[in-house]
């Protein structure tokens, strides 16, 4: 294993460095470490930010002095480096997806682009699940990784100004979905009624970084029906880990 | 409650910020300029985390609804209470009707006021922190309108007379700032020459200065390579380079994550130097260590408790400026002593 590499953002930000790519195998790494620090260093740290090949950690020098944490780091990571056969399952959202029409008006161009039918692009987008590499951009906003390379389109020439909460997009060989309303140059296959980022709710994020996503193609009257249900606070999101997947 | 009579350019409800959601890219906001907020909170007998509101460039005119001690620290927009002109830096008491004023900053660029018991506006995901662009906390996630109706947090009745802080709390707010660095985490993707700039060049500020960040533009910081990286978190204090070469400083309510590689960080304890920095003032960058910056944030603590331990014993209620303070530290016999000598001159407006 690669040694873990050490940087500075400011006297309160310790950057924890797994190496340079974009790798899964690394961002496992990086988002295992994280959840460690994150639940053994409570109170100590301010806050731990995964992203695809490193985390930032928000500490107070005047709790815990960074020799202390970076100390502290190394114990965490030899352990997990040992323990990595018992790493946890990891969890899959299921995201229920109304695909083309209004919903996703770019399907038909990812369609053609692709010498595909409509219907293919959907069956392959939602085949897999995607890891959740990082969350940035917007809150919420989540990078996935695993896209398949045969329904990859081009951004827009001309990003659109608003896109709605919700919708679910493709650019180059990435996907992604807005939680919220915001600008955008991304092709938009479709939208879920999912609230994904809710400030009113206790769990105010749907996911994690390190989770995956599965896109799951639902019907008009199936949308609208998840639509009513989160809208009354009763919709019970749907995940399930991959260990029971592979059972 | 407090009545918005006139808003001001950008004036938001702000407190320390939200750090819980910088993992699900939910950006920290809360205020700019720390060191004032909190002299504004502890002036008012308020923990240092109550939210106050932050005026920028341009203040507003505020009615207030009770009797109550309230405190201006920061930017001076030259307030007046009911047409009389006040002081910054000073606790005093307003009774119900009263109309604070502000203007124009005629120094700085912030001002915060805060009231006995705080902005008791609904906390949302842990904090009182406005954050418009995801319409998230204070007053409808937004910046304040005339008309609106600020709540107050419950506070002790005080009264008493006005209790100003010393002049060595009072920060000056220049137009030409030095501002301290420590290097990283992406200094090593920069030439020599690069860091070079940044530590000797004079970088203006911008018109794009805002909550989000403070673009410069000076001497082009080159990078070895390229200005891209593999996008990772970042912290307010930052100082991004994109290919352009020009700085910039990351600020409250800065994205978690960002694609441009960063060559170093302002210091914690010099933010609210640039937080009151206008378009068109002049910074330049010094390097700086770990511990010292460490040693730093430290001192800026003890001034927080010196300035808390000094407004609850009453402070310095006399109407006195406090001009050319000198302090020395001297050991004698191997103790160690801390003199401070001034000159006293009375007649002050307040």
């Amino acid at each position: 294993m690669e040694k873990l590499k050490y940087l500075s953002q400011g006297e309160t930000g310790l950057v924890v460095e797994f190496g340079d790519a974009i790798d899964p195998a690394v961002n496992t790494r990086v988002h295992d470490l994280a959840r460690r620090i994150a639940s053994e260093c409570k109170g100590l740290v301010e806050a731990v930010v995964p992203t695809y090949r490193s985390f930032l950690i928000f500490f107070d020098p005047l709790l815990i002095s960074r020799h202390e944490l970076t100390a502290k780091i190394d114990a965490l990571a030899s352990a997990a480096e040992s323990a990595q056969a018992s790493a946890s399952a990891a969890k899959i959202v299921v995201i229920p997806t109304l695909y083309g029409g209004e919903a996703g008006p770019d399907l038909e161009f990812v369609a053609g682009h692709n010498q595909l039918s409509p219907d293919e692009v959907v069956q392959i987008h939602s085949s897999t699940p995607y890891r959740i590499y990082m969350i940035g951009f917007t809150p919420g906003f989540p990078y996935l990784g695993g896209m398949s390379e045969k329904i990859a389109a081009p951004r827009l020439k001309v990003p659109r100004t608003k896109i709605p909460a919700g919708s679910v997009g493709i650019a180059g060989a990435q996907t992604g979905l807005y939680p919220v309303e915001s600008p955008g140059g991304w092709q938009l296959i479709g939208r879920t009624p999912l609230k994904v980022f809710n400030p009113a709710s206790e769990q105010p994020f749907l996911y994690s970084a390190g989770d995956f996503l599965q896109f799951e193609p639902i019907t008009a009257a199936e949308f609208e029906q998840i639509e009513n249900d989160v809208a009354r606070g009763v919709y019970q999101p749907k995940t399930f880990t991959d260990k029971e997947a592979a059972k | 409650m407090i009545t918005v009579l006139q808003p001001g350019l950008a004036s938001t409800i702000q407190d320390e910020g939200r750090a819980e959601y910088l993992a699900f890219g939910l950006p920290r906001a809360g205020v700019m300029d720390r060191y004032a907020a909190h002299m504004a909170n502890l002036l008012c007998g308020n923990p240092v985390s109550a939210a106050v509101l932050e005026m920028t460039l341009m203040g507003g005119s505020f009615r207030f609804g009770q009797a109550c001690r309230i405190a201006l620290c920061g930017a001076d927009m030259e307030p007046r209470l009911n047409g009389q002109p006040i002081g910054n830096w000073q606790a005093l008491t307003v009774v119900a009707g009263d109309v604070l004023e502000t203007g124009y900053a005629r120094t700085g660029c912030r001002s915060y006021l805060a009231v006995g018991g705080g902005f008791a506006v609904p906390m949302v995901m842990g904090s009182r922190s406005t954050y418009t662009r995801a319409n998230l906390g204070g007053v409808e996630g937004r910046i304040l309108k005339a008309g609106d109706c600020l709540p107050q947090g419950e506070a002790p009745p005080v009264s008493g007379p006005p209790t100003r802080l010393p002049s060595r709390f009072i920060p000056a707010y220049p137009e030409q700032i030095t501002l301290r660095v420590i290097l990283g985490p992406q200094d090593d993707l920069f030439l020599p020459e690069g860091i070079a700039a940044l530590f000797s060049g004079e970088y203006l500020v911008s018109d794009e200065a805002d909550r989000m960040g403070y673009r410069l533009a000076g001497p082009e910081i080159r990078h070895r390579d390229k200005a891209d990286i593999v996008s990772d978190a970042l912290g307010i204090g930052a100082i991004q380079v994109p290919g352009s070469g020009q700085p910039i400083v990351m600020m409250a309510d800065c994205g978690t994550t960002g694609g441009y590689a960063k060559i170093g960080a302002v210091i914690g304890a010099d933010l609210w130097k640039l937080a009151q920095a206008k378009p068109q003032n002049t910074v330049r960058f010094v390097q700086y260590t770990d511990p010292a910056a460490v040693e730093a944030l430290r001192e800026e603590q003890n001034l927080y408790r010196a300035a808390a331990e000094m407004i609850s014993t009453g402070g310095s209620p006399a109407p006195t400026d406090r001009v050319g303070v000198r302090r020395l530290n001297l050991r004698i016999d191997g103790q160690a002593y801390e003199i401070e000598m001034e000159e006293v001159t009375g007649n002050e407006d307040n």
